[in-house]
């Protein structure tokens, strides 16, 4: 038997990916998630939910997003041609809305009326204010006090698009203890809230019902590839950090056995003990956090570490657990890039492409030249640019010693 | 030892009283004033002792406890330090039931089989996991049958009907009934709530029913100690430990836990007279 064969069919009925994922969730949020898991698979089934997606995504998001052939980087690097996947064009900037588009509608479809995000960067938080504010839904988003320092003009949209930003002071007061602190709102407010979960990760059914309004994503880039180039890629890939922007363009290849997936994951200032990453697969090992069992960074103890990065985006300490399944069976692989080879990255693409990346799919950028040669000249490669740079300027900037 | 809550709840029936269930933050504010709490913890009337182990992202937690493990990590405290202060709590006291509470991580990094086998040499009795419902609890399920040792399952106000069967389908010790949806430490539940709920529990097990979540004063324990066969307090214990000198920490603990035991005890016998 092929077992390869049923990847697709993945998660399994109790929310595994393999030994990953599940519902690890106090007993009054048991119920919730199981509701969702219902209303999830009616909307499934009703070709109305995926109309109005639909139209949302081709007039206010602004899907498709071009399949962008990146020349004068293929030509830098000399291997396979490399392709764009411009998930950075989207309403927003990033691939986020994809998803808080098909949860907000979802949350609509069930009545509840008020919605609830965590935010690391702001991209998330951001992109859930501004469909809220589309369909006319109070939103609070919890956000680290330190992550709020950090990332004032997103704080300050979400301000303008009418959200409620909420300051988390518990713990490290960074994403983590944001979606600590959202998902002890929603065990206090379970009657009206819906907690929109920005990454494939948390219990069963977010990380499958991410994926899939994220392969959106997959599903362009495959149609586009095969119309532009007449086949099928010989790899695609995208950055790490819960992964959401990756499984949802490896989810339609998963079953192209000639196409690798590849994830690139942040090795920060390098992946070794003292944990100033955020590699969770390379340098974590499997953990229960956040209502899934997924690859953590966690002491011998298993208390959660902080880690780093310097994309915030990609500054979180597990990952999505479809991902920990995909790197165990072999289907997927997962590299990483440090916050210097990101920075050299996007430094790189401005220059030759005219894109600012953000700091988030640098990091992919930054292994995107080794795998193109590795490939060959030949070869046809995606990256997913899943998110543009504006937001990274100050950071940026402040890495290379520049005052604006 | 499942034996050793069984007993403790057939005496306290007998004795027409509730049980106080005290929480305490294991290594809070460190091993050795924790150990002084432990240890005088069934002389100041706690029945049942609830060891919590710390967690860095405790997601069900008030911000008394969520304080409380940060104290414990900072002291050095993990969920080895936990076994060891139950080892030594069970060296003074044979017959007060110790259950451990906490979240899976620890736990699943340590392994689910050498957990139980530790568990059970301690002498602790069971385990609250919060994150860990029915559904994903089944390692942990098939270590403790050979140990002898409790699951202690909880209920809410969002169980309904059909998952109540599943809640209690493996459970032992006691139902831990979670009297608000919220986070521990948050506001109680109305007397008129808690007795429905009891009610509701009681029809559908036969095992002792103790609510927790919300109780912090003596008041609001002896009106569930009416109904329930156990009162769970935390917060309002964990609060003392930071609200003065660590010299008398332990002594201002103590006195918060005879003051709850003192309300769990008179409950019953005031039944029926005017509040």
């Amino acid at each position: 038997m092929d077992v390869r064969r049923n990847w697709q069919d993945l998660p399994d009925a109790e929310g595994r990916f393999g030994p990953y994922g599940g519902r690890f969730v106090a007993e009054t949020l048991m119920p919730l998630v199981l509701d969702l898991e219902r209303a999830y698979r009616e909307a499934q089934a009703d070709p109305a939910f995926a109309a109005t997606m639909a139209d949302f995504w081709t007039h206010y998001v602004g899907r498709p997003s071009p399949l962008y052939f990146a020349e004068r980087m293929t030509e830098h690097f000399g291997g396979a041609k490399i392709y764009f996947k411009r998930d950075e064009l989207n309403h927003t900037g990033a691939h986020k809305i994809n998803n808080c588009l098909g949860q907000v509608l979802l949350a609509l479809r069930m009545g509840k009326t008020r919605i609830i995000a965590e935010t690391g960067a702001g991209q998330h938080g951001v992109a859930t204010a501004t469909i809220c504010a589309r369909l006319g839904l109070p939103c609070v988003v919890f956000m680290g006090a330190t992550d709020i320092e950090r990332q004032k003009p997103n704080v300050f949209r979400m301000k303008l698009l009418g959200a409620e930003v909420r300051p988390v002071t518990s713990g490290a007061a960074t994403l983590k203890d944001a979606m600590n602190e959202a998902l002890r709102d929603w065990v206090t407010n379970v009657a009206d809230t819906f907690y929109c979960i920005g990454t494939a990760a948390g219990p069963h059914p977010y990380p499958e019902m991410v994926r899939d309004f994220q392969s959106v994503i997959g599903r362009e880039a495959r149609a586009q590839i095969l119309k532009r180039e007449g086949r099928l890629p010989d790899a695609v890939m995208a950055c790490i950090g819960g992964g959401s922007n990756a499984i949802g363009l490896f989810h339609p290849f998963i079953d192209d056995e000639g196409v690798r997936l590849i994830g690139v994951e942040a090795a920060g200032r390098g992946i070794d003990d003292r944990f100033e990453h955020s590699a969770a697969i390379n340098g974590g090992r499997p953990g229960v956090l956040h209502g899934n069992r997924t690859y953590l960074l966690q002491n011998a103890d298993g208390q959660i570490l902080e880690g780093h990065s310097i994309s915030a985006g990609l500054d979180y300490p597990g990952v999505g657990p479809e991902h920990s399944y995909l790197s165990d069976i072999g289907r997927a692989q997962y590299l990483s890039a440090t916050d210097d080879e990101a920075l050299e990255a996007f430094k790189l693409c401005a220059r030759l492409e005219g894109i600012l990346p953000a700091l988030e799919p640098s990091h992919a950028l930054a292994r995107v030249g080794e795998v193109a040669r590795e490939i060959g000249k030949d070869g046809l490669l995606i990256m997913n640019l899943c998110g543009r740079g504006d937001k990274d300027v100050f950071t940026v900037a402040d890495a290379l010693g520049v005052t604006l | 030892m499942t034996q050793r809550l069984d007993q403790r709840f057939a005496t306290l029936k007998r004795a027409n009283r509730a049980a106080l269930v005290a929480y305490i933050m294991a290594s809070d504010p460190d091993h050795e004033t924790c150990f002084e709490i432990l240890r005088g913890l069934p002389g100041a009337g706690a029945d049942i002792i609830e060891l919590g182990f710390p967690f860095t992202d405790p997601m069900a937690d008030g911000p008394s406890i969520q304080k409380a493990a940060l104290r414990a990590l900072k002291a050095g405290g993990s969920l080895k330090h936990t076994l060891e202060l139950a080892r030594r709590f069970r060296e003074t006291n044979a017959d007060t039931p110790l259950i451990l509470m906490g979240y899976a991580n620890p736990i699943e990094s340590m392994g689910y089989e050498v957990f139980a086998e530790a568990l059970h040499a301690s002498g602790a009795d069971g385990v609250i996991i919060v994150d860990l419902p029915p559904e994903e609890d089944a390692p942990l399920r098939a270590t403790f049958a050979k140990h002898d040792l409790s699951i202690i399952r909880l209920a809410t106000p969002t169980t309904d009907d059909n998952r109540l069967t599943k809640v209690l389908d493996g459970a032992s010790g006691f139902v831990y009934y979670v009297s608000v949806a919220g986070v521990t430490g948050a506001n109680a539940a109305s007397a008129g709530e808690v007795r429905a709920a009891v009610e509701r529990l009681k029809r559908a097990t036969d095992l002792p029913i103790a609510v927790g979540f919300g109780v912090r004063e003596p008041e609001a324990a002896r009106v569930i100690a009416q109904t329930a066969d156990a009162v769970v307090v935390g917060s309002a214990f964990v609060d003392e430990i930071a609200v003065g000198a660590r010299a008398q920490a332990a002594e201002r603990v103590l006195r918060k836990v005879a003051q709850l035991s003192e309300a769990v005890r008179r409950a019953r016998a005031l039944e029926g007279t005017p509040a």
